[in-house]
């Protein structure tokens, strides 16, 4: 019997696999997933120099562009993509296989990850070389684990939608729609956070994109924040335990529920 | 005693009824579908196990419960020994199904690629993944596509490619839903072949496989369940189903035409002789005779020559499984329509 973790580790890197080496061989989609992304944020950019917004909301426009790919990627290719791999016949294989579905789950994200990283470093490369940003981290250590505190939360968060797939079909894209608006509003994608009114920006507090990128703003540009960096980080920390305990008892709640009512291999809804 | 490979006893599904949509009437149609009745079933070590049936008898619905994708509604069912609703996390590391027509797999990753990535998720070591990726694609004859992307195969090597899932990961229980669905005649073939020299390497080794085609099932399956309707008909070797079929043995004697007026029928008072029918075709007269016991043919001949009778052929006539399912079903397998039980 091989140990349980092996087999996590091997599944999780099994499923990485076609992701990344949709890189190499689909050249196409690297330029969408990068040149149309950096479209939008140029053109924020160029608003607000119009405008002649304070300098500082530039940074807050790459670093906003930069993390939203992230925030995208959980919601489509790790919730949405359950739908999909559900009706390709896939998912009866996962789920009749040995592997746990978190394993799957993580490979799916690392593999998300691994893309959205060469998304997101494109938009920060522009707006470091020609928009000519300044960013000056006050702390490294800090920088990088807000950094890996938000994608563990965010990719928990989206394992958490994921499982809600196994029940819904479309349904639950309707979810995912809804999610992506209100979040660039929310999150404060291309404004500062506290602009918004405290109650709502408690909330969006919750929503790690928003948390994540507060911190960073903070380490990154010296700006105020929503709260102060330690209680960020530590909030960050506790949403990326909580996500993925939460995903992990969806994840067999939900399998179980879909078992009983025949929807692991339904193909049309 | 020998713990059965699966066993099921009174494995009851029900689906809830899709609503249809644009029915002027709505229907009351809440009493859910029963796609399976009551199923008890043994299969044993070893055993290359068929399930025979019509389209919709609910074959592959016994087949998800057995892989644990789906969860019965009353009765219960083992795999290996253990509960498919209490241990499916226990069952999953000893199986695997691969089902004709599915279109699993990742279109962007080659052949050896995506078998590779569906080893994985069972443990199997990349040398072992190797090895045994080789072998199966020697089996199926797709060796030479072993670097095409999967999105490029035809839909029968994407079919062989599939089969090989089921096979890379060493699993002590194999189901196969229809492996030869849409596969060409010598491609079926070697993989007939193949099952059976698997199930041979090792005893421990057991395998339920559906099909639609008779002569498959006759060929491979040490014994086989008759299915339709949710309910087994009958469950027995293919040899035993089919002296099941046709009860009395069964002659048919052709005869040079003639003229004469007698149209045989007192061959049926000859002692031993069961019943005969006569159809005539342009160049002979056929007889079909059944008979109460075998050795009763002995007179016959002698009477039909004394009769005036020219014998051109003579021949026993064996039973297929196509006539034993058509007896235990009531139709053959092209001829039925939706399959909804009433
Ligand atoms: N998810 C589902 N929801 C509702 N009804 C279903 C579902 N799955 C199967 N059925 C019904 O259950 C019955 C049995 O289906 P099943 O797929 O087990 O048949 P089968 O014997 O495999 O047929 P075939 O030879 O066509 O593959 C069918 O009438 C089918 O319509
Ligand atoms: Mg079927």
């Amino acid at each position: 019997m091989k140990s349980s973790f092996e087999l996590f580790w091997r599944a999780m890197l099994a499923r990485m696999y076609p992701r990344v080496v949709g890189l190499v061989r689909i050249p196409s989609w690297v330029l969408q997933e990068t040149i149309l992304p950096l479209l939008s944020v140029s053109a924020f950019v160029l608003i607000y120099r119009a405008m002649g917004a304070p300098e500082e909301y530039i940074g807050f426009v790459i670093l906003g562009g930069a993390m939203t790919a992230f925030w995208l990627n959980v919601l489509w290719s790790m919730g949405a993509h359950f739908y999909w791999e559900r009706d390709s016949g896939n998912l009866e294989l996962y789920i009749m296989s040995p592997a746990s579905l978190m394993a799957i789950l993580a490979g799916m994200a690392l593999g998300g990850m691994i893309f959205t990283m060469l998304r997101a470093s494109m938009i920060l490369l522009v707006g470091i070389g020609v928009f000519e940003v300044r960013m000056m981290p006050s702390s490294w250590l800090a920088l990088l684990s807000v950094f890996v505190l938000t994608l563990l939360a965010l990719y928990g968060l989206g394992m958490m939608f994921a499982s809600l797939f196994l029940l819904w079909g479309r349904e639950a894209s309707h979810l995912v729609n809804l999610l992506q608006e209100p979040v660039y509003l929310l999150s404060g994608t291309n404004f500062p956070v506290r602009v918004l009114p405290t109650a709502v920006a408690s909330i969006a507090g919750i929503i790690p994109l928003t948390t994540g990128m507060d911190a960073m703003r903070q380490i990154l540009f010296g700006s105020e924040g929503l709260w102060p960096l330690p209680v960020e980080i530590a909030l960050l920390a506790v949403s990326v335990v909580v996500f993925i305990e939460i995903a992990r008892r969806f994840l067999r709640y939900f399998e179980r529920r879909a078992r009983e009512q025949g929807r692991l291999s339904i193909r049309w809804q | 005693m020998e713990t059965p490979a699966i066993r099921t006893e009174n494995l009851t599904r029900t689906y809830r009824r899709v609503r249809r949509p644009g029915a002027a009437v709505p229907v009351d149609d809440r009493t859910p579908f029963l796609a399976l009745d009551q199923v008890s079933l043994e299969v044993r070590p070893g055993e290359l196990f068929g399930l025979l049936g019509p389209n919709g008898a609910g074959k592959t619905t016994l087949i998800k419960i057995l892989t644990t994708l789906l969860a019965p509604t009353s009765g219960q069912a083992w795999v290996d020994g253990l509960n498919v609703t209490e241990h499916p996390e226990l069952i999953r590391p000893r199986i695997n199904m691969v089902s004709g027509g599915e279109t699993s797999g990742y279109g962007i990753l080659n052949v050896r690629e995506n078998l590779w990535l569906f080893a994985q998720i069972y443990g199997v070591s990349n040398r072992e993944a190797k090895q045994r990726i080789d072998r199966m694609l020697e089996v199926v004859g797709l060796t030479d596509k072993a670097g095409s992307r999967v999105s490029h195969l035809s839909t029968g090597q994407r079919q062989k490619m599939n089969f090989c899932r089921g096979f890379i990961t060493d699993p002590k229980i194999l189901f196969l839903d229809e492996p030869t669905l849409g596969l060409d005649v010598t491609a079926a073939r070697s993989i007939r072949r193949f099952v059976r020299e698997w199930l041979q390497e090792r005893p421990s080794r057991t395998l339920l496989l559906t099909t639609h085609y008779m002569a498959e099932a006759d060929e491979l399956c040490d014994r086989l369940a008759i299915i339709d309707k949710g309910r087994v008909r009958a469950c027995d070797t293919p040899g035993q189903l089919k002296r099941l079929a046709q009860k009395y043995p069964l002659f048919e004697i052709q005869l040079a035409p003639h003229d004469a007026t007698t149209n045989f029928s007192d061959l049926e008072r000859l002692p031993g002789v069961h019943q005969v029918t006569r159809s005539d075709t342009p160049s002979a007269i056929v007889l079909k005779i059944s008979l109460w016991e075998e050795s009763a043919i002995g007179s016959v001949v002698p009477q039909l020559v004394a009769q005036g009778g020219r014998i051109l052929t003579l021949k026993k006539v064996e039973p297929t499984l196509e006539d034993a399912f058509i007896e235990l079903v009531g139709h053959g397998l092209e001829s039925n329509g939706n399959g909804e039980a009433k």
